[in-house]
């Protein structure tokens, strides 16, 4: 009989670098996240603390130089009812866009996760991502010519005699005007269009993680549809619900392009911000501005986690 | 009496597979009814058309004499206990238990009273603030039947619930599960493929095979008059003996079963059977010996602190002639 070794040799330097990894397998990880953490830790949160410090500069008034003193200033300027409102109306259509995208997505997440196989799912996928690929401006300029006065919904309303639908909606004080592509429920509309993926596929996702064995168990229980799905399925699907919302309110909250071709000529924070770095020069404020969204996110995120959102994770 | 549960000639059809094919059953009340075949025998489809997951393709179900072709699962008074427990991960045990008295809109004071009470029948007491993820398994073994029995429900079904159970647990639940069925007197369908499971607990068994109840009788029944070879088979470990090894030992030229401590290892000279020993398997109490003859394998039981024949030797068999069973079927 052969003695077969009890060890193989080593074949290079491939078994080498294998060892050295398993004698130390924290060297491995380290070198795998490395390079995001530092793409992350240094480039990304180094601008946002550069981002944070300019917020507590002030401009002077006569040079429309930076003055680099710390001064709270800046902020207060925030306060100012033009500034405020910008902030405000930002917020406001960011929760709008929010909650009616969630509306919207959970019907559509819920079939991708519970019904769509093979085939469907490909058609799933492809339907939801399609819209993404193409460039975001074209999509915004196609928005404002379907949106338009002269534009296919107003001639679709007109011919199925739904005109007044479309008056009445446009007549409402405050978010209507001249035409959907001049008022707010445009803009609204077109956020809606834009940000919906990305709230359909975390919602998807969490949604297929809840057992079906859980929905057998509501319903042998005794819970009907409705009660299924307040008590067992929104609380599961929650976190997924959680990050969709993330992504529509901060997408919202940072785009500075589509308040700016599609509805009233009336400020957004992204607008702001950029006139006011352009523009106008003054970088504390803008910095200040770009603050907002980042604060409003985390007293967000910190709400949701109180109220249990992540529990489920 | 009206019987709890009634299959009236029930298909249950996926595409081609008949999963359910044309059975009949009647499960009496108060019974402890055992489903036992192997998977894909058509048990769990049984059990979630008695629950309401499946429809019936063809055929007609009544609980307690009414037919449920059209009532949804939380409209039948029926519940069930799921092989991986199901239990809600976002609440603690006490909600989870409750849970079945919420949806009913029972207000949470009298509920929670109640689910103190049945967390106190499966002896879990103070563990109602926990998590199911900071229970055990055997734990959330009891909270998911404590969850099914909390809106008294008339039929429980129990669906291999003892599965991811250890050893050990698994016969101690054994017993709980027969006391708490005796104690409350509801009727337990039971659904398992663990044949000494099904013979030690149920008063009745049926043992599915393909989509078809192929026996139903008592634990005794079943282990004792196989009627085909596949119960015999399957229940057990009793030997199945083909015709011609039937007629030399006496009977009929059918096929019949005979069990591994009807036998006894005898001397070669005027034995009823010879053969070669080929294996011995030590089971503890005993050991299995096994016999190659007539074109066969046959199983014996030797008791411990007996002597044992050496692995290739000739030896004799005797049995006890009234413990050849003949079979109908094939």
């Amino acid at each position: 009989m052969t003695a077969r070794p009890a060890i193989l040799p080593e074949r290079g330097i491939a078994d080498r670098l294998s060892a050295l990894f398993w004698r130390r397998p924290g060297l491995l990880l380290a070198l795998l996240i490395a390079p995001p953490l530092i793409w992350l830790g240094v480039i990304y949160l180094g601008s946002l603390a550069a981002l944070l410090v300019q917020s507590f500069y002030s401009i002077d008034e006569f040079s429309g130089l930076v003055v680099r003193e710390f001064t709270l200033k800046t902020y207060a300027e925030l306060l100012r009812p033009s500034n405020f409102d910008i902030i405000l109306r930002t917020l406001m259509m960011s929760a709008a866009v929010t909650l009616a995208a969630a509306i919207l997505a959970f019907p559509i997440a819920y079939f991708a996760a519970r019904y769509a196989r093979g085939r469907w799912k490909a058609v799933f996928y492809l339907g939801i991502m399609l819209p993404l690929w193409s460039s975001y401006l074209v999509k915004v300029y196609a928005w404002k010519l379907i949106l338009a006065k002269e534009g296919i919904i107003t001639w679709a309303a007109d011919s199925l005699g739904l005109g007044f639908v479309l008056n009445a909606a446009l007549a409402l004080p405050g978010i209507g005007g001249n035409s959907l592509s001049t008022s707010f429920l445009g803009t609204w509309l077109v956020f809606l269009y834009v940000w919906l993926p990305y709230m359909i596929l975390p919602m998807q996702a969490a949604l297929e993680r809840v057992p079906t064995a859980m929905l057998e168990a509501s319903a042998d229980l005794g819970a009907s549809r409705g009660q299924t799905l307040r008590t067992v399925i929104l609380p599961l699907a929650l976190p997924g619900i959680i990050a969709g919302s993330i992504f529509t309110f901060s997408l919202t909250m940072g785009d500075y392009i589509i308040p700016q071709i599609i509805g009233t000529s009336a400020n957004f924070i992204g607008m702001a911000v950029y006139q006011l770095q352009g523009t106008a020069g003054n970088l504390p404020l803008a910095a200040a501005f770009a603050v907002v969204p980042i604060v409003i996110m985390l007293a967000y995120l910190a709400i949701a986690k109180r109220m249990g959102a992540f529990d489920a994770l | 009496m009206i019987p709890a549960v009634e299959f009236a000639a029930v298909s249950r059809h996926f595409g081609p597979i008949h999963a359910v094919d044309a059975v009949d059953l009647t499960i009496a009340e108060g019974s402890f009814f055992a489903m036992l075949g192997p998977s894909g025998s058509g048990k769990t489809t049984c059990l979630r058309l008695i629950s309401g997951f499946e429809k019936p393709t063809h055929g007609a179900i009544r609980i307690f004499g009414q037919d449920v072709s059209n009532t949804p699962p939380n409209r039948r008074n029926v519940n069930t206990v799921f092989q991986d427990y199901a239990l809600f991960p976002h609440m603690n045990v006490r909600d989870n238990v409750a849970y079945g008295l919420m949806v009913r809109g029972i207000p949470r004071t009298a509920r929670y009273a109640r689910a103190e009470e049945l967390l106190a029948l499966v002896k879990l007491d103070g563990f109602g603030d926990r998590k199911p993820a900071q229970l055990s398994g055997g734990q959330r073994q009891r909270v998911a039947l404590a969850r099914a029995l909390v809106g008294e429900p008339r039929v429980l079904l129990l669906d291999e619930p003892l599965g991811a159970l250890d050893l050990k647990l698994r016969e101690a639940m054994q017993d709980e599960l027969k006391t708490l069925q005796r104690r409350l007197g509801i009727t337990f369908v039971f659904v398992t493929h663990d044949q000494s499971e099904a013979l030690s607990m149920a008063d009745t068994l049926a043992v599915f095979n393909q989509g078809r109840i192929a026996q139903i009788g008592t634990p005794a029944q079943i282990y004792d008059q196989p009627r085909t070879r596949f119960v015999a088979d399957f229940v057990g470990s009793s030997n199945v003996l083909p015709p011609a090894l039937t007629q030399s030992l006496g009977g009929p030229a059918q096929w019949s079963s005979l069990r591994p401590e009807a036998l006894h290892l005898a001397p070669l000279a005027g034995a009823a059977l010879t053969g070669t020993v080929t294996s011995l398997r030590y089971l503890g109490a005993g050991t299995r010996v096994q016999i190659a003859t007539g074109g066969t394998e046959i199983g014996v039981l030797v008791p411990a602190g007996q002597p044992l024949p050496e692995p290739g030797s000739q030896t004799g068999l005797g049995f006890d002639t009234r413990a050849l069973h003949i079979m109908e079927g094939a």
